[in-house]
């Protein structure tokens, strides 16, 4: 069971108002394929992926990374119970998508970077540290239905 | 994934930049990673004071940093290097080589704050392997 403190809850909120989805989205997923080249295993079908231009300017990445901030923003309204709210999504995650899942921790620390560039100097340390909390919590839920 | 001739272009360079700023980015990504990684605090029960900005926690900064610019300089050759500071964290501080990682993370989210332009997905790529080789590196003589 996961505890939040105010603290933690006003600052996850607060970072979720301030950024823009589909910049962060797009920014956090094309890093991840960029600084962690193998994780394009998982965007066979994603066409021009050869550079860090063509996946920068890939309009489907840019897409799917809106996708993945969705999933943020139903942990972000459901953070009491996050495990049962992505137990579906993990599901999806092992048996369809396959996705090996230390490749979550990867992406989480590139939401981490792009959030990071994104806030500058309001991004302190116990912001930072709430934030990871959150992707920390994100991550252990869609990993809980890999068997 | 060793470090290529452009790798090491590109760490040269974004140190050069960043150089004037290295021991703030140093207080700073030591006190992250105390607050957001408490297990290594564990390493610094010896510390007065392991608030973000403190004192022992700065000091401390300014001499990670300077390893990291001494690594620069031996970007050719690391494990070389890097002999002696292998043998001090092998032998005498016994730091868990997992958390050369953590560090290495932390220092990369404060470039993406205090560079948040010049910190692009190629440099951060760079920067990423550079530290993965500083900390393997450091690893070398622990067993």
């Amino acid at each position: 069971m996961v505890t939040w403190t105010d603290f933690e809850r006003a600052t996850i909120q607060d970072i979720f108002s301030k950024i823009d989805y589909d910049v962060v989205g797009s920014a956090a997923l094309s890093r991840c394929l960029i600084v962690y080249p193998w994780t394009q295993r998982y965007f066979g079908s994603f066409g021009n992926l050869y550079n860090a231009a063509a996946i920068s300017s890939n309009p489907r990445v840019a897409a799917h990374g809106r996708v993945v901030l969705g999933g943020l923003e139903k942990a972000l309204q459901n953070m009491d119970d996050i495990k049962q709210a992505f137990a579906d999504l993990s599901v999806l995650h092992s048996e369809k998508l396959q996705v090996d899942p230390d490749n979550f921790k990867l992406l989480a620390d590139c939401l981490t970077i792009v959030v990071a560039s994104q806030l500058g100097k309001s991004f302190t340390p116990e912001v930072h540290a709430a934030f990871a909390k959150f992707l920390a919590v994100v991550v252990a839920a869609l990993r809980k239905q890999y068997h | 994934m060793s470090l290529t001739a452009k790798d090491k272009e590109v760490v040269k360079a974004f140190w050069a930049k960043m150089s004037p700023k290295a021991d703030d980015v140093g207080a700073d990504a030591l006190s992250r990673m105390l607050a957001v990684y408490p297990q290594t605090k564990t390493y610094f029960s010896h510390w007065k004071d392991l608030s973000p900005g403190s004192a022992p926690v700065k000091k401390h900064g300014k001499t990670v940093m300077g390893g990291v610019a001494d690594a620069v300089s031996k970007i050719d050759d690391l494990t070389a290097g890097l002999l002696d500071l292998s043998e001090l964290h092998a032998f005498t501080l016994r730091v868990d080589p997992a958390n050369f990682k953590i560090l290495s993370h932390n220092i990369l989210v404060v470039l993406a704050t205090v560079y948040p332009e010049d910190f692009t997905p190629e440099v951060h790529v760079a920067l990423d392997k550079f530290l993965g080789a500083l900390s393997r590196a450091l690893s070398e003589k622990y067993r």
